[in-house]
């Protein structure tokens, strides 16, 4: 990537009078790939590139992007965003200031086995195909769909203070889904996930492990039995998620309330604010003891979507505690809105979706630590409690206390079995409330680390990816069943 | 005087505007590519585009953004295979890597049986959505009313949040059959919430044209809205009477825009399955889809470049028409109307300029003549849990009242919902005047305010 262009805009930034200026360029590559009913849907490749500038000027903010990579686009975006900053400074009520954060001259690359933009689409519509092909086998399916999305990212980070930060992520994904229609009534079942199944900071060898066509039929015939099996009923009950809807559970109540920019009011007009005040900070009682998140974006705690060497501000990748022992001890941060509360420093969560897109806090991967329980045990030791799979719709009001989720499919336990299929199973309730009522979490063998590929936030809106580990666990006294009361 | 700040104001233009490329531009662009095609076919969609945005939050703005972007898609034809690739480098090198990307890609499938040979060239109706204001308005300019707006706001002792944001688009479709179309508009849009310790309001609204958007009564609006909601008190959940603005009825009435579909009811996952033909709205219910409406954006031809018909989806309750891509209508044995999706594709075609025909009353009417219900400003966080029946749920949010014998009494706390759409234009028994309505979940339409009997609110949150 081109270092020279980089210290053009950052020097002209700077002799237009920005007191701070740093900036991404960025080469975004994909590729997707999907099958409806056994033909091909999408199929293309997309390539963008562009650089985006920050600047403080006049202290307030000034962003502005370009696709022109020569010596003058960049010198004019510069002069651009600078100009923006000014304009911004008409309605300044305090200077924007950042925590410190040392310069770095670096490179980093998130490992991976097979690059998915060199394996031949054939094949990889192949495998599609096969998927798509098992579900259509089972009498019933009246639609299927399947589909893979690959990324490759690879960016520039420059900013007055020196840092140099070279990084390339490669992420893939991929799930399959079978519908059913019968009486009125359409019913579903998705693997490995819902909404585009797993992503993850990895590359082919990942979607091949899921074996897409070996998990096709089961599912196929479980999105038939739905349209046969009881209601899910209505009251309060035991329930137990199985990860990947802990995983969208964690990032509805946890990850969006702790972003520190929507606790101080910057989303207020979209996305909201947040309970989480800062006077809750280490004094709230968030949850259970039994439960810990943290919000981790190294490469130890897993390839998520949330993984990266450097965030868009060129803080390194940390590992913060977000819930310590049900305490809630942590938000996250970025570099300006960390000085806003006190904090010596970023906890490095600051991406941008592109190049043309602002850089702006974003969950890592917010994780939900392992327990210490085996699931067949969980199970045993439940005598009467509806077990919910699989994300089916989501939504939590815009201080994030009110939740409401609903799966794919539940089943009932009754004295520590599996007793019967309940369909359109769903729960609601109060985040704090629901998260203290937590009494029983599964060890490391069960726990997984899930992708979020569509988190939307900001103004105009990004989507960026998230990561939420997380195993099965027990819940005491859920409204279960809201979603679907008639009266 | 006046010359001298329009000179000033030149100048600031200069210094911080985008650049917009010309119709020419994208022109040349194209025709290097089909020089560039040996495919038996090849279409190629220009998308050139300057945006920004001012954002504020505290009484402060806090975000402020610029953008420039082109997007390059080439969709090739080969041997009954079609694929496309995308860039926004237009340097001959990277010209050549798209096309050859899509070859490439078009060759790695099978044959695609309902793929039907490219338009050749279409007439399109005249519409007239570039506005230079909007294409030249500078950060300056909205910031200098964002401070205003922020000013006032902070003297109330309230504290305001949202965007003010202008930009300017060119669109270039062309294909080797011949076909040129090509499309310009310019969008402004200032949103604003308005927030009091434990009550806030809301107001948006777009436009082609930014003198068109009165950012200082809507801010007026967001900020009584607070104010009236002050000390708001708890309201058991259950069925109710509730009149909702333009921005809430479209939000809810436009996740039905895809149930419109032909691909839609083929697949079986349309709420009008089986419901075609049939009474299952209100008699006041009239839908239709309709790019030339004067309240409506956007393009007035397809992803294939077919001319966007005015379609009638439904009439006085009853769903009577759906939308067609070509493929999709050869596939019903129907004719299309020129709403299909970019080719290839999954999701066939949509409606994307819904039109709801409005009533006669007014809010303030329909607030007068209700002895007990809920006025609700604005939903949000809206999701499909039941796709057949179309029950949504979702929250109120910025402003819900309660209002008994013909009067606001006062603000209440959010409640959940989980409501049909399809009741909710079963039973909304007052309409207002429709107008251009935004909001945040569904994409503008032409929409009325609306009274709907028996609302579902299930439960209630802490504030």
């Amino acid at each position: 990537m081109n270092q020279e262009l980089a210290n053009h805009a950052l020097n002209t930034a700077k002799l237009r009078g920005a007191t701070y200026a740093d900036l991404r360029v960025m080469d975004i590559r994909q590729r997707e790939l999907s099958t409806k009913n056994g033909e091909v849907g999408t199929c293309g490749e997309s390539e963008s590139f562009g650089i985006g500038i920050r600047v403080i000027a006049g202290g307030a903010w000034g962003f502005a992007s370009t696709d022109r990579l020569t010596k003058e686009g960049v010198q004019a975006c510069a002069a651009q965003a600078v100009a923006i900053a000014k304009a911004s400074a008409l309605a300044k009520t305090h200077a924007i200031e950042l925590v410190p954060e040392d310069a770095y001259v670096d490179a980093w690359q998130n490992p991976y086995i097979k690059e998915p933009f060199q394996i031949p689409m054939e094949r990889q519509l192949a495998l599609l195909k096969a998927a798509d092909d098992e579900m259509r086998k089972v009498k019933g399916i009246t639609l299927t769909e399947t589909g893979m999305v690959f990324r490759r990212i690879e960016q520039l980070f420059a900013s007055s203070a020196g840092s140099r930060i070279h990084q390339v992520k490669m992420q893939s994904g991929a799930g399959i889904v079978a519908y059913s229609f019968r009486n009125n009534e359409l019913q579903k079942r998705s693997y490995p996930a819902s909404f585009g199944g797993q992503h993850a900071l990895q590359g082919y060898e990942m979607v091949e492990a899921m074996d897409l066509a070996g998990n096709a039929r089961r599912g196929g015939r479980c999105a038939v039995a739905l349209h046969s099996a009881a209601q899910c009923p209505e009251g309060v009950r035991t329930i137990i998620l199985e990860s990947s809807q802990l995983g969208l559970q964690v990032h509805e109540s946890v990850g969006h309330p702790i972003e520190l920019d929507r606790v101080l009011g910057m989303e207020a007009n979209m996305a909201g604010t947040s309970f989480l005040t800062t006077d809750k900070l280490r004094k709230l009682r968030y949850a259970a003891d039994i439960v810990s998140v943290v919000a981790d974006a190294r490469l130890e705690h897993g390839p998520g979507l949330g993984t990266f060497g450097y965030d868009d501000e060129g803080v390194p990748g940390q590992c913060t505690n977000i819930i310590t022992s049900g305490l809630f001890t942590g938000y996250l941060t970025s570099r300006d809105t960390a000085a806003m509360i006190g904090e010596r420093r970023s906890g490095g969560t600051v991406r941008g979706e592109s190049w043309n897109r602002l850089p702006m806090i974003r969950m890592t991967n917010i994780s939900l630590l392992p327990g210490t329980w085996k699931y067949e045990d969980l199970l045993a030791d439940t005598d009467d409690a509806i077990l919910m799979e699989t994300n089916r719709s989501w939504s939590i009001d815009d201080k994030r206390y009110h939740f409401q989720f609903s799966t794919e499919i539940g089943w009932e336990i009754r004295g520590g079995q599996k007793v019967r299929m309940l369909k359109n199973p769903s729960y609601s309730g109060i985040t704090t409330e629901f998260w203290n009522s937590c009494d029983a979490i599964c060890s490391r063998d069960y726990w997984t680390l899930w992708g979020t590929p569509n988190c939307g936030k900001g103004q105009p809106m990004q989507t960026m990816g998230t990561g939420h580990g997380a195993s099965p666990s027990r819940f005491r006294n859920v409204k279960v069943g809201m979603a679907f009361k008639k009266d | 005087m006046k010359l001298r700040r329009h000179k000033s104001r030149r100048s600031n233009k200069e210094e911080a505007a985008t650049r917009l490329r010309s119709f020419g531009e994208l022109r040349r662009i194209a025709d290097r590519i089909l020089r560039l095609s040996d495919a038996d076919e090849t279409e190629i969609t220009i998308d050139a585009g300057a945006d920004a945005l001012t954002r504020f939050a505290n009484n402060t703005i806090h975000q402020h953004v610029a953008e420039e972007f082109l997007t390059i898609s080439v969709r090739t034809v080969l041997d009954g295979r079609t694929a496309r690739a995308t860039t926004n480098k237009t340097d001959e090198e990277s010209l050549r890597r798209v096309v050859a990307a899509s070859t490439r890609i078009a060759r790695s499938q099978p044959k695609s049986p309902g793929l039907l040979p490219m338009p050749g060239a279409q007439k399109y109706e005249k519409v007239k959505r570039w506005c230079e204001a909007t294409a030249t308005a500078t950060p300056r300019e909205r910031a200098s009313a964002v401070a205003r707006i922020c000013r006032r706001a902070a003297h109330e002792k309230q504290t305001a949040a949202g965007t003010y944001s202008s930009g300017a688009a060119r669109m270039l479709l062309t294909n080797s059959k011949g076909l040129i179309a090509t499309y310009e508009q310019t969008r402004a849009e200032f949103s604003i919430t308005v927030m009091e310790e434990k009550s806030s309001g809301w107001a948006k609204a777009s436009a082609a044209d930014i003198r068109t958007l009165d950012v200082d009564a809507l801010a007026a609006r967001a900020s009584q809205k607070a104010a009236a909601s002050r000390a708001p008190r708890e309201l058991a959940p259950g069925r109710y009477t509730a009149i909702l603005e333009p921005a809430a009825a479209l939000d809810m009435v436009g996740y039905l825009f895809y149930d419109f579909a032909g691909t839609a009811v083929q697949d079986r996952r349309s709420c009008f399955n089986d419901r075609l033909g049939k009474k299952v709205l209100g008699d006041n219910i009239t839908m239709w889809d309709d790019v030339t409406h004067e309240g409506q954006l956007g393009a007035p031809f397809d992803g294939e470049g077919m001319p966007r018909q005015k379609v009638l989806l439904v009439d006085r309750g009853v769903p009577r028409n759906l939308v067609y891509s070509r493929a999709t209508a050869k596939k019903m044995k129907t004719r299309p109307t020129g709403h299909g999706l970019s080719l290839p594709n999954e999701w066939g075609e949509a409606p994307l300029n819904l039109v709801l025909e409005g009533g006669k009353s007014s809010l303030d009417e329909m607030i007068s003549s209700t002895e007990r219900g809920i006025l609700v400003t604005r939903l949000w966080y809206i999701r499909e849990v039941d796709p057949y029946e179309k029950v949504m749920t979702g929250m109120t949010r910025d402003g819900t009242f309660l209002v008994e014998n013909g009067r606001i009494v006062g603000g209440i706390r959010n409640f959940r919902f989980n409501q049909s759409v399809l009741e909710l234009l079963a039973n909304a028994d007052a309409l207002g005047p429709a107008a251009r309505a935004s909001g945040e979940e569904a994409s503008d339409m032409v929409i009325p305010a609306m009274r709907v009997q028996n609302f579902h609110f299930t439960e209630v949150t802490k504030f």
